[in-house]
């Protein structure tokens, strides 16, 4: 509960902060919050579960992991981003704006009622609509604000009819009580609208196909430091909170819910990774590649068990090597562009920059000993047994995923005769995160 | 005065599912950008139509003040999306969606 609280008022005191013209303590403020919030769920480590707020809340173990990853990604991208978020000159309401969407983020993790994960994807979506279209002249940031402005209302719309068919056959917005009605009796038709529904919004939120299509548009358009936290913070949020929804209301209850997910998440690689490999604009590929992971996510979802460990280390892992990947992107998407041939001969000028970038690219390759082969590993092996067609598909699309990460690495690493200069910045940040991707081998066994 | 007795909980879900079908249909075919954030706040109307409904069906009340909250989103989604347009508008100087297209590939 005091976690939620700090998270909420963090927001209102950095506008507080611009009122009184203290524009300089926003960051060492956010730093403070977040540290503070990463020591609260250590604090409350191993815990047992504490109901509040008369059911609508509840901190458990899964919510107390999920804070701390959440709250390590919110406090990394702010440490390679915030240069460039002073840089726009409004940085008190971008960072009033992403301290609400962090806060909406936490509500996400811990909700047991439906009223509660409205409120929470809501309050997470609604900052990141004016955040992706903050660069107020660009007409791509415009174009995209305004995509992700409708096609996330309308999903958000969609989820709710869910909710609501779901109450009408159920009678209660309260996860376990839903668990109970349905495990008991025959299963109505109304609850199966109502969970395609909910599957369908949920599927907009976290872009899987056949509802990704929004988020390369999307990702390419609005400013780089806000796609960052767009594909690390915001997806990982809702991926958990779906999760919850998931593990806590349908499982076992819905006997084909296991079926279309394993659908859905085999078209999604495939279409994911095709789409990306022939991309050339680089922060699209991203977006693409980020569809894909979403994928390997969702399939977390249908390991046997409530075991949070796999989901855990999947977001951390990618959330890292993500945010190394787009700190770089935006050093280079700065000065010469976003397109492959813009990323040509980096390593000449910027060893460390194309150095970086690799091995956050590696790291979402999911090559071994970086921390996204780990994320992948513990997802396939959770799967072998029981599906073990759909990880065929899953080690097949990650060598097509090779293919396109590649690509940029060789491009980092041509000689050319007129290489891209950078400027580099937030060295010793990004070492600390390639450090962590490197450690995640030895920490996997505490998560 | 009879017609009213006669109404069941099937006609208002009816009701609520044609306003939402209306809406999402809208949402697809309609060029315009505000004509779209109408069909939007459609469907959010209906789920509020349907939840009252459901509400008063099962005799408890947590339908019906989930719909105070879906009001108070909706707003803020309003203004958020309203600020949208505007800067859309002002940069383009028009609202037809047809336009939009600069992203893609």
């Amino acid at each position: 509960m005091v976690i939620l609280l700090i998270s909420a008022l963090l927001g209102v005191s950095l506008l507080a902060l611009e009122i009184f013209k203290l524009r300089r303590w926003m960051m060492p403020l956010m730093v403070m919050a977040f540290l503070a919030i990463i020591g609260g769920t250590f604090a409350l480590w191993g815990m047992n579960e504490n109901v509040m707020m008369q059911g609508m809340i509840v901190m458990d173990a899964y919510a107390l992991r999920t804070t701390a990853v959440l709250t390590i990604l919110a406090l990394f991208w702010l440490l390679t981003q915030h240069q460039n978020i002073e840089k726009t000159g409004n940085s008190s309401d971008l960072y009033a704006l992403l301290a609400f969407s962090f806060c909406g983020a936490l509500l996400m993790t811990n909700f047991t009622n439906l009223v509660m994960l409205f409120l929470a994807i809501e309050i997470l979506s609604i900052p990141v609509y004016v955040l992706a279209a903050s660069n107020r002249s660009s007409l791509l940031s415009n174009e995209s604000g305004f995509k992700y402005f409708i096609l996330g209302s309308a999903a958000s719309a969609i989820l709710l009819f869910g909710i609501a068919l779901l109450y009408g056959a159920t009678g209660s917005f309260d996860l376990y009580n839903i668990h109970d009605a349905l495990m008991s009796g025959t299963i109505a038709p109304l609850s199966w609208v109502g969970l395609a529904m909910i599957l369908t919004g949920f599927g907009f939120k976290i872009s899987v196909a056949p509802f990704h299509f929004w988020a390369p548009d999307v990702y390419q358009g609005a400013p780089t430091p806000i796609t960052g936290w767009m594909a690390t913070v915001v997806k990982g949020a809702a991926i958990f909170g779906m999760y919850r929804l998931f593990k806590g209301a349908f499982d076992g209850a819905m006997p084909h819910l296991e079926g279309i997910l394993v659908i859905i998440i085999a078209i999604t690689l495939v279409i994911a990774n095709g789409m990306a490999s022939i991309q050339s604009n680089v922060k699209r590929m991203l977006a693409y590649s980020g569809v894909s992971h979403a994928a390997f996510m969702l399939a977390t979802m249908i390991i046997p068990g409530f075991d949070p460990q796999s989901i855990v280390l999947y977001v951390i892992s990618y959330g890292i090597s993500s945010l190394i990947v787009f700190s770089i992107m935006n050093q280079v998407g700065q000065t010469a562009g976003e397109e492959l041939n813009n990323f040509r001969g980096l390593s000449q000028e910027n060893p460390f920059s194309a150095a970086a970038m690799t091995i956050g690219l590696l790291s979402m390759a999911g090559i071994p000993p970086l921390a996204g082969f780990f994320g992948k590993y513990y997802v396939i092996s959770g799967l072998i047994s029981t599906h073990p067609g759909l990880t065929i598909i899953m080690v097949l699309t990650s060598v097509v995923g090779m293919y396109y990460y590649l690509k940029v690495i060789f491009a980092m690493y041509q000689k050319t005769s007129i290489p891209v200069v950078v400027e580099e910045n937030n060295k010793v940040v990004l070492s600390l995160g390639i450090i962590a991707l490197v450690a995640m081998m030895v920490a996997v066994q505490w998560m | 005065m009879e017609i009213l007795h006669n109404v069941t909980i099937n006609h208002y879900l009816g009701l609520s599912t044609v306003l939402f079908a209306l809406g999402v249909f809208g949402m697809l075919y309609r060029k315009n950008a505000i004509i779209i954030f109408m069909c939007v706040e459609l469907m959010l109307n209906a789920v509020n139509l349907a939840l009252v409904s459901f509400s008063k069906m099962h005799g408890d009340t947590d339908g019906q003040i989930f719909v105070f909250f879906i009001m108070v989103v909706a707003a803020a989604e309003v203004a958020v999306g309203l600020a949208i347009l505007m800067m859309l508008y002002r940069n383009r100087h028009t609202t037809d969606t047809d336009t939009l297209n600069d992203l893609k590939g």
